[in-house]
């Protein structure tokens, strides 16, 4: 049903059920908001999108009240920008002044609130939070004084990620967000999986910062730096710095990178086509034996690290092909850089990847052999790009960089590993040629494509026909889980990615990252399969050249401890 | 799965989205705070996270994290009390007592807490030591008790 | 040790009193009824208010007393455990009534007076001292010279209609309810009425909640009733946790049976089949008072399957509650059901469309519930004669605070709160001047005594800035002081937010710290900190407005009133705290500064000691000195100072 309501003085129509914000939305009247997020249920928490309706005592939240017939309604008048203004000034008081210091300085949504609202000074002369920083988590940094209490990470955490690590603790003005008993972070039921920054409206939440540690080691003579990106993060780097995304980003993007100062560059989708190969040979391996189906991939560590906690019934079915982070780091200190002279001791591998829990990931003790770590410092995407800023590197003065090292030579294949559903649509492509010697016809999987969070199909392969999976949000897996503990067991392969949409919508990527920019991300993923010559990880010269060389063949018995893991570590909550 | 919780189970059945707070309040009675275990024991059992639980105790005045002392003093903060002529002095206490209010002494003899209403609003001010209930409490009663108690050896 | 034997009682009272819906019996009937009613008793009968507040009297050592006195003397009499009254400043009551004679109340009848107070009046005699006053009833015998009990001050302009057994009769006995006629209103509503008929009949009452909001109760009912859903839900909320009003032991310690059939009327009319009860976990009398009272109505048949044969089942479950404030708000309550953080959620859906468990939920006040049953026996016409426009019918009030005679009573809608303050809780006592009233609780307002003309009601309360839910009037006199008061209403709700909006949490925390700030001696004498301080008190108004506007639930809405009201009525006091740092009233006593005149100080050494900030010194036998940056002004020194050396300004 339709009607006209009156805002600010004119006719506006409206839709029955709608909320006010809603409308506000369609005609471009901005009402700020701190709670809200697009896509849950409003809770009305934080009150700053209150407008004046004509008849109702208070003021209402356009988020969660309904328009109806009779309402007119008034968005900016001096009652509701006092309203507004006040609960601002009311937030600075007891925040700490650090913004000149803070990781959100320019990006906070506090900050441009205070600016919006025109507060030019200090109303409440009271003393600021101060609580102690949770440092312990080797990925993510809670500093909960600079926390506004909007409750959207405890929202994505539990109802998205699905494990509720942190949720508000007390009642009233001493209520903070944390974890039970105030544990830190890292004896939590957290996956680190870094969501709760991508909405944390300030810097309550941000990563472990390690860019001082790759700035020293890039000026450390002794040392190799050496670089090894995520399949997204190319495209990621494009939006932060405006470049038009083409086939040129890639090379500028390495331009960028050797001149930051480092001295081989490797693409981890190379990697990733390694995995695919293990990873399929392992799934043939399981077929063959029709034993411990389906089998899950274990390229998220969060989800692995979440298997490990929560599911260890289901971890015989995870893949033990390591992940591409962990596969690269290893080729690249064991074979790669030896044939440039250097020792493993001496190659410092540094990886940009969209994520915060690979932080974890390659600290954990799988990640390293005698001490050598194979990969030594993760960076996220964010905090590349305040390094090339802080480098002072210009986008628009390089010259792109043709690929040098034969060892960034990918598929498409690997790049696919960037949004979910890919890393199926690449291993099944593997699959199929391995089970019946043919390339799959059309190699194009449209079931497993799009912004979706749970894609299946059936996939013909011979006579036989699998029946896959790609979920994403790890909210959505349990359902799944739940199916297969309790028999199901019609799924051949799930894939599973904790964060929604996959590795494109990572905690490690541009805060502020919508909707819009996920899908262009992802465009650029699947431009790239268009384009690429080699579309599948089997026809990656580099990696047939890798097992003839030292490798032998996919899921043999040599390459075990290089290329597989037993996941299992001891649970915490 | 505890014994504690065992017993529970009849009561409380998993599926009913309800069970959590009367399990919390029944380990309470039974146990007298709420242990890390307890509460981890009462996720396993109804599928909960930790944290949830915890956080949701936290928002309640009935739960408590820590045992209580050997003489759990009560306050009335109400309104009548609060007004009536010797209001009793919560930081006095604390210092008397040599605890928070809301915690316990070193010594584990005395725990500490001011409760919104007893119910006695006339007979103000209300102290409840264990069991029992004084009334109209003056600080120099209060102090003679507490002194009392002091000196009382195991 | 009941007249008839239990089971007998039961079937009587279900069969022919119950289920007589003339109300006329035959003589052996009326005989047998007089006898359970105990207006004809054969031993003598003695009543104890063994309520919370009688207990903490000492009505326990009471009933031990008369125990140990009925068993020494040999003496065969019963005594019958009731709820308060209401007048709960003279408690421990005693009731005696005699065979035959009126039954007589006692008032402060601590354990010590038990002994010569029984021998008075069995032997026929009565001691004059603590006589509350007799009850009329026609055919006992009047005690000469004592005035009835309607008569007093407390009780004259009363008018008990929901606390019409309280005080009176057992609450743990179903017995004594049926017998008053008890259930009857249920019987005739699951028998006769459709539950549309009982949503018109409640409407046409235009009975309203006696919570907060005032909402009309037919209509909220029917909201319930209209919305489809194949489970629905109805709550009586008993949480009520405010300090000092505690005024749901007046129902539940006191008639129990009444607040269920209440809950079985309302269920009915909704179409629900689960009721919840929610009592605050720490209210121990009300919890086992309720338990009791629904084993007991499940026992006779009033709940669970199929009740009088109607086909209407109705499973009622008490939920304790684990204590906040804010639960007493319909939503947060929901929340606190359903286990989870109690919470408020935004309004509307309305919990008439989605509520427990996401079904229809009513939530009633218990005192809302408990004048249904009257509603239904009377009729609607009946209740509308009480009261005023738009505010009908009765409302319980508690009395606290400096008052002389403190408790609950029920009034009349409509009548001047002066009417209560004086005539019925007898103003300040020991004959004090009324500085204030605080009317409604830790969201109340203060009100000065010419401010008393307005009326209990809703809309003329609203007037005022107060609201009729919670309401109790606290008497305050010039020993108060209102800033204080302010501040101690502000720390309580601002320890109560639940912290999920941000101008309750943080506007609470920082109107906390203003009103602290004024009560505190500044650091420095500069004008620039009075003027700090003052701006601070402009602060709090702007702040009062964009709480009260922005603030999701009414905790919220309502949390600035008390500053609001003192800084409307009181701003004097204000003033002098910041511009003369001086407190009329005394209390504030971090205002003070103290100083040691050293004429007088000898050098004892004691005031040096006892300074928990060691903020004095000096050598023995020489003046010492207080260093005043050091001092918190806790006046310890100048308890401790024999000499009187030590003065404060």
């Amino acid at each position: 049903m339709q009607f006209d309501i009156e805002i600010n003085g004119e006719q506006v129509t409206a839709k029955k059920g709608e909320t006010i914000k809603n409308v506000l939305d369609r005609i471009g009247i901005k009402v700020p908001t701190l709670c809200n997020m697009n896509g849950f249920t409003p809770t009305g928490s934080c009150r700053l999108c209150v407008v004046e309706v004509d008849g109702l005592q208070g003021l209402v939240p356009s988020c969660s009240h309904q328009v109806e017939e009779w309402m007119k309604i008034k968005t900016h008048s001096p009652r509701v920008l006092k309203a507004r203004k006040t609960i601002v000034e009311l937030l600075l008081a007891r925040h700490p002044d650090e913004c000149l210091y803070c990781n959100r300085n320019k990006n906070c949504e506090l900050q441009s609130l205070a600016e919006e609202l025109d507060i030019r000074e200090r109303k409440h002369q009271t003393k600021r939070l101060s609580i102690q920083i949770d440092r312990a988590c080797s990925s993510i940094e809670r500093d909960p004084a600079k926390c506004i209490l909007c409750g959207r990470c405890i929202r994505i955490c539990d109802e998205v990620i699905g494990v509720a690590a942190i949720d508000i603790m007390g009642r009233g003005s001493d209520s903070r967000i944390g974890t039970s008993y105030n544990k830190g972070l890292n004896v939590s039921s957290c996956v680190k999986c870094g969501q709760c920054i991508m909405v944390c409206p300030t810097a309550a939440l941000s990563e472990r910062s390690n860019i001082q540690t790759v700035l020293d080691a890039l000026h450390n003579p002794e040392l190799f730096p050496v670089i090894q990106f995520s399949p997204t993060v190319p495209a990621s780097i494009a939006e932060d710095f405006n470049l038009k995304t083409s086939k040129d980003i890639l090379n500028l993007f390495r331009a960028a990178l050797k001149k930051m100062g480092f001295r081989q560059i490797f693409d981890t989708s190379m990697a990733a086509d390694l995995t695919i190969m293990e990873e399929a040979a392992e799934f043939i391996d399981r077929w063959n034996k029709q034993s411990v189906l389906p089998m899950f991939t274990s390229c998220c560590p969060s989800w692995v690290r979440y298997a490990e906690e929560e599911k260890r019934k289901l971890l015989p079915n995870l893949s033990s092909t390591r992940s591409p982070q962990q596969m690269m780091g290893r080729v690249v200190k064991n074979y790669i850089t030896s044939s440039a002279g250097q020792k493993p001791s001496s190659v410092f591998v540094v990886s940009v990847m969209p994520c915060t829990s690979k932080k974890h990931e390659a600290e954990g003790d799988v990640m390293k052999d005698n001490n050598t770590r194979y990969v030594d410092a993760v960076l996220t995407t964010r905090e590349l790009v305040r390094l090339i800023r802080l480098m002072g590197i210009d986008f628009s003065c390089l010259e792109p960089e043709p690929n040098d090292t034969a060892f960034s030579l990918r598929s498409s294949a690997g790049k696919l590993f960037g949004v979910s559903g890919g890393h199926l649509e690449g291993l099944i492509r593997t699959i199929h040629y391995m089970m019946t010697g043919q390339e799959i016809n059309p190699i194009k999987i449209n079931d497993l494509r799009g912004l979706k969070t749970k894609k299946e199909t059936h996939i013909k392969i011979g006579k036989q026909v699998l029946k896959v999976m790609a979920v994403s949000g790890l909210a959505n897996v349990k359902s799944v889980l739940d199916e297969i503990e309790s028999g199901r067991k019609d799924v051949h392969i799930v894939e599973v990615m904790t964060c929604p949409f996959g590795c494109i919508n990572g905690g490690g990527q541009r805060i502020g990252s919508d909707e819009k920019s996920l899908k262009s991300r992802m465009k650029a993923i699947y431009d790239v399969d268009e384009e690429e010559m080699i579309k599948v990880a089997h026809k990656n010269p580099i990696i047939t050249d890798l097992y003839d060389k030292f490798l032998g063949h996919p899921n043999s018995d040599q390459n075990k401890d290089l290329l597989h893991q037993v996941p299992i570590t001891e649970k915490t909550v | 799965m505890n014994e504690l919780i065992e017993k529970m189970v009849p009561r409380f059945p998993v599926n009913k989205k309800d069970s959590l707070l009367g399990m919390l309040q029944e380990i309470q009675k039974a146990h007298g705070f709420l242990t890390e275990e307890l509460i981890r024991e009462v996720a396993q059992y109804l599928h909960l996270p930790v944290n949830k639980i915890y956080g949701l105790a936290t928002f309640y005045d009935q739960f408590r994290f820590h045992a209580l002392g050997k003489y759990h003093f009560q306050i009335c903060n109400g309104t009548s009390c609060h007004l009536s002529e010797s209001s009793i002095n919560i930081k006095d206490l604390e210092n008397q007592l040599y605890t928070k209010d809301g915690g316990i002494s070193r010594d584990r003899k005395f725990s500490l807490e001011s409760v919104s209403c007893m119910g006695s609003c006339e007979q103000g001010p209300v102290v409840k030591i264990n069991a029992t209930v004084f009334t109209n409490v003056s600080p120099d009663e209060l102090n003679r008790i507490i002194r009392s108690l002091k000196d009382k050896t195991e | 040790m009941s007249v008839l034997d239990s089971i007998q009682t039961k079937d009587f009272l279900i069969e022919k009193i119950l289920k007589n819906y003339s109300g006329i019996f035959d003589k052996g009937t009326g005989e047998q009824l007089a006898l359970i009613k105990r207006e004809k008793v054969i031993h003598p009968v003695l009543y104890l208010g063994m309520g919370t507040c009688g207990i903490v009297s000492g009505a326990d050592k009471t009933y031990m007393a008369i125990q140990k006195y009925l068993n020494d003397n040999n003496l065969e009499a019963e005594v019958v455990k009731t709820g308060c009254l209401g007048f709960c400043s003279a408690e421990p009551l005693l009731d005696i009534q005699l065979p035959g004679k009126a039954r007589i109340s006692y008032q402060h009848v601590t354990q010590e007076k038990v002994e010569d107070l029984l021998n008075a009046v069995f032997h026929h005699t009565l001691i004059p001292e603590n006589i509350l006053g007799q009850h009329r009833f026609a055919s006992h015998e009047e005690w000469p010279g004592v005035d009835f009990i309607d008569q007093h001050p407390f009780f004259a302009q009363q008018h008990r209609n929901v606390l019409h057994n309280t005080g009176l009769i057992s609450p743990w006995s179903i017995d004594d309810y049926l017998a008053r006629g008890g259930y009857k209103s249920l019987f005739k509503t699951v028998l006769n009425y459709t539950p549309d008929k009982v949503c018109e009949i409640i409407e046409q009452s235009e009975l309203r909640g006696r919570g907060g909001g005032g909402y009309a109760t037919g209509k909220k009912w029917r909201n319930a009733l209209d919305t489809g859903s194949d489970q629905k839900f109805l709550v009586c909320n008993a949480e009520e946790s405010d300090p000092g009003v505690f005024l749901n032991r007046a129902f539940i310690e006191g008639d129990p049976h009444r607040v269920l059939e209440g809950i079985a009327i309302a269920s009915y009319a909704i179409g629900a089949n689960s009721a919840y009860i929610h009592i605050r976990y720490n209210h121990e009398q009300s919890l086992m008072i309720m338990e009791n009272a629904i084993a007991q109505a499940k026992e006779y048949g009033i709940l669970g399957e199929n009740i009088f044969a109607s086909g209407f089942n109705l499973n009622l479950f008490i939920r304790k509650g684990a204590g906040a404030f804010v639960c007493g708000e319909e939503t947060s309550l929901i929340a606190s059901m359903e286990s989870q953080r109690g919470t408020p959620q935004t309004k509307p859906p309305y919990p008439t469309e989605k509520g427990l468990f996401g079904h229809p939920t009513v939530v009633n006040n218990v005192e809302t519930l408990a004048n249904v049953p009257a509603i239904l026996e009377n009729g609607p016409t009946w209740f509308r004669s009480i009261g005023t426009n738009g505010s009908k019918g009765t409302k319980v009030i508690s009395l606290a605070g400096k008052a002389t005679r403190k408790g609950f009573v029920e009034v009349p809608m409509g009548i001047p709160i002066s009417n209560i303050v004086f005539d019925i809780a007898g103003g300040i006592s020991d004959g004090k001047p009324l500085k204030a009233v605080q009317i409604g609780g830790p969201f109340g307002i203060c009100i000065p005594p010419k401010g008393l003309s307005a009326e209990i009601g809703y809309e003329s309360l609203q007037e005022i800035g107060a609201s009729l839910g919670l309401c109790g009037l606290t008497l305050l006199d010039e020993d108060i002081c209102m800033v204080s008061l302010s501040k101690y209403f502000m720390k309580l709700l601002h320890k109560e937010s639940c912290g999920k909006c941000i101008p309750c949490r943080e506007g609470t925390h920082r109107m906390l710290e203003i009103l602290e700030g004024i009560t505190k001696r500044p650091k420095e004498e500069s004008s620039h900190e009075t003027l700090e301080r003052f701006k601070g008190v402009v602060q709090l108004e702007n702040l009062a407005e964009v709480i009260h506007d922005t603030s999701l639930c009414g905790l919220g809405k309502n949390a600035p009133n008390p500053v609001l009201s003192s800084l409307k009525w009181f701003r004097d006091e204000f003033e002098e705290h910041i511009f003369d740092r001086k407190c009329r009233a005394g209390v504030c006593n971090d205002l003070r500064s103290f100083f040691i005149d050293v004429d007088i100080c000898n050098g004892c050494n004691v005031c040096q000691k006892k300074c928990p900030e060691t903020a004095i010194i000096g050598a023995i036998r020489m003046p010492h000195f207080i260093v005043e940056s050091k001092c918190t002004g806790c006046g310890i020194c100048f308890d401790s100072c024999k000499f009187n050396a030590i003065y404060y300004k």
